[in-house]
């Protein structure tokens, strides 16, 4: 392998990597407040996709408008699909809601197979995101630099907002012990609205960046990215945001490295980075970032 | 007493089913994925059926009824779908499915309950395979990979070829171990082989490899959802090559979601187009009939794959006399030169059509069909 190619597949497992970076971030706040697994962050996402591309074709909105809107709608949607699905379950156990969040995903997906039909449609990228730049015998798409970019300042935000702000302080309250939390004044639902709110922006902007990259919209698109960043926020350490980013970027990786450095078990790609996940899992069954879980006394 | 007043029960409701059965309409089960990655194909094909059942309803005076299930492009799916046509809807005959592995799923259920079943573009060998009431209205992958590997070595002059093959998919190892063979035969030299698994969205690495192997032609026995990404990241890495691959890849949209990427692309499929000169009088019909019925939407093969399953099963019927699914399974084995939209079809002795491999090429945004090739097996 040349050094150009080298370089090449280091650029591609950067934007897969930050791709899955993106969408893990949204898991992990959920969790980290709730410990509730979304399930319905993989449609959540789809439809954050959907909706920049119908303001384009359909509204005919200038790109950044349809992007920011689109990214309010899904927040808005994030934060019904909390109230409906997951707040008559807040004091029920914990697998009702996980249970809850599943039939979400399906419910959310099989709408959208509803009104979008199951074929994909095409995507339309902004002229200056289709032309890559060379530097060498090296491409870059423009997105390439964007993504990691962006992941990173998202989770300076996310950072910023949790560890600095009032609501913050809300979140990492609840997390530790809800019912405490209800005790001491937290206006814990409308923290945990704007916790949902929050992580459905971040699945809109991920299924936004993710159809960009891989420019083609279906209803079942946000399956396998949710799976990927799923496990990807499991490996950094789920709950931690700074995981889900060291996680994600990991992952893709070693998707992109395996197929690089053994190309005949490219089909098998997905095989490694489980395989690559149970062994973190076994030596540090909390993640690489994860703290350790606290008895309650 | 009681458990003979049972037994007298069932057997009353057997009866009645039985001449329920014998009802005065022949009832037609269709499975296609409806959703799922293959809707695409699975959506245009059950146009095509429709179409069939608009222009012909009736068969020996009785009237024909459709059922149709979605099988979601799923293995498990199709093989419920399959029994619940039997089961519930009690069909005589079945059409079905886009996608070899979903067909092989559903066949085996159709194989064991005895009821005929007409693939669409099912082209694996396997489908049919030691299957005695399974049958097709396409050939079958090694003509298709071959047809492919003939085109690129002897027309194109093309001498190393790379392929991308999709692991998880019967459809795409067939294509691609067909047309290796085919082309390393007649001189040609694969350079590399690649996988990846349905569902992957991200081809970078492969490619970035089978960049720097520098081939003429690049193979991609892939779905046309795939595809299309695939061609799209190939462009963005800087590929020059020529790309190929087989009928999955035909589909109207293509040009829409692979944009400048698709220019130049060349599939192999089944010999109809609406682009195609010295239309045979049934394709004419068709085409005509799909323009009066969806205005403004292009047919595809697939759609007219669809229309022919319909009607051969249609002509089977007519030539049994009856329509009991021993006797359909009987008049399809024996079909020979049957005029349909994607031209004459004889089915051989193990029940996949015969008929020539055809060559569409994507000009100025356009899909344009080339011709016919022999392939070179």
């Amino acid at each position: 392998m040349n050094l150009a190619t080298f370089i090449q597949n280091v650029l591609n497992s950067l934007t897969l990597g930050s791709l899955y970076a993106l969408v893990a971030i949204g898991y992990t706040m959920v969790y980290g407040i709730l410990r509730l697994i979304n399930f319905a962050h993989s449609e959540i996402f789809m439809l954050g996709a959907y909706f920049v591309f119908w303001g384009i074709t359909l509204v005919h909105l200038p790109w950044p408008v349809a992007m920011v809107l689109a990214i309010l709608v899904t927040a808005s949607l994030g934060v019904l699909v909390d109230q409906v699905a997951y707040r008559p379950l807040r004091d029920a156990p914990r697998i009702s809601a996980l249970i809850s969040s599943i039939g979400v995903s399906f419910f959310l997906q099989n709408v959208a197979i509803v009104f979008f039909q199951a074929i994909p449609r095409e995507v339309y990228r902004p002229s200056w995101l289709e032309d890559p730049i060379l530097m060498g015998g090296v491409r870059v798409l423009p997105l390439t630099l964007f993504v990691p970019l962006l992941s990173l300042a998202l989770m300076l935000a996310l950072v910023y907002v949790v560890y600095r702000t009032k609501t913050g302080l809300g979140m990492r309250a609840i997390s530790k012990d809800i019912e405490t939390s209800y005790l001491m004044g937290v206006p814990v639902n409308r923290v945990i609205a704007i916790t949902f709110g929050i992580g459905s922006a971040l699945a809109a902007a991920s299924g936004i960046m993710w159809a960009l990259r891989y420019p083609q919209l279906q209803p079942i698109m946000g399956t396998i990215p949710g799976f990927k960043a799923f496990i990807a926020a499991v490996f950094g350490g789920i709950g931690s945001i700074q995981g889900a980013v060291i996680g994600g970027v990991t992952l893709g990786f070693i998707e992109i490295m395996t197929v690089a450095f053994f190309p005949d078990l490219a089909g098998y790609r997905d095989a490694f980075a489980f395989v690559l996940l149970i062994l973190v899992l076994m030596v540090k069954p909390t993640g690489l970032l994860g703290e350790r879980p606290e008895d309650k006394v | 007493m009681r458990k003979l007043l049972l037994l007298s029960l069932a057997l009353v409701v057997g009866l009645a089913n039985l001449a329920f059965a014998a009802d005065d309409t022949v009832k037609i089960g269709v499975f296609l994925p409806l959703t799922g990655q293959n809707a695409f194909g699975g959506q245009l094909e059950l146009e095509g059926v429709q179409m069939a059942h608009k222009e012909v309803g009736t068969i020996l005076g009785k009237k024909v009824e459709l059922f149709v299930v979605d099988n979601k492009s799923d293995k498990v799916e199709a093989a419920n779908a399959v029994q619940r046509l039997i089961e519930k809807e009690k069909v005589q005959a079945i059409i079905g499915t886009y996608g070899s592995s979903l067909a092989m799923a559903g066949g085996e259920v159709s194989e064991k309950a005895h009821i005929p079943q007409v693939g669409t573009s099912c082209t694996n060998p396997l489908v049919t395979q030691g299957k005695k009431y399974i049958f097709r209205v396409c050939f079958i992958d090694p003509y298709q990979g071959a047809g492919a590997a003939t085109y690129a070595y002897k027309t194109l002059g093309l001498k190393k070829a790379a392929l991308l093959v999709d692991v998880a998919n019967d459809y795409s190892v067939g294509l691609a171990k067909f047309f290796e063979r085919s082309f390393t035969k007649l001189g040609g030299q694969v350079v590399s082989t690649l996988n990846y698994q349905s569902g992957d969205q991200d081809f970078t690495a492969q490619l970035t490899k089978i960049i720097s192997e520098k081939p003429d032609v690049l193979f991609i026995p892939s779905y046309f959802a795939e595809g299309a990404i695939i061609m799209k990241q190939a462009a963005e890495l800087g590929a020059t090559f020529k790309i190929m691959g087989g009928d999955a890849m035909d589909n109207p949209k293509i040009t829409d979601i692979g944009g400048k990427a698709v220019e130049g692309f060349t599939h192999t499929t089944f010999p109809y187009d609406p682009s195609m000169k010295n239309m045979s009088a049934m394709a004419k019909k068709f085409t005509d009939g799909w323009k009066a019925q969806y205005p403004g939407k292009e047919p595809n093969v697939n759609a007219a794959l669809g229309y022919d399953a319909y009607m051969i099963i249609l002509d089977a019927i007519k030539r049994a006399g009856k329509a009991d699914p021993e006797a359909i399974t009987k008049a399809l084995a024996e079909t020979k030169g049957f005029e349909g939209a994607t031209g004459s079809t004889t089915i051989n002795a193990t029940h996949d059509a015969e008929k020539p491999v055809g060559l569409v090429v994507i000009k100025d945004g356009k899909k344009i069909y080339e011709g016919e090739i022999v392939p070179e097996l």
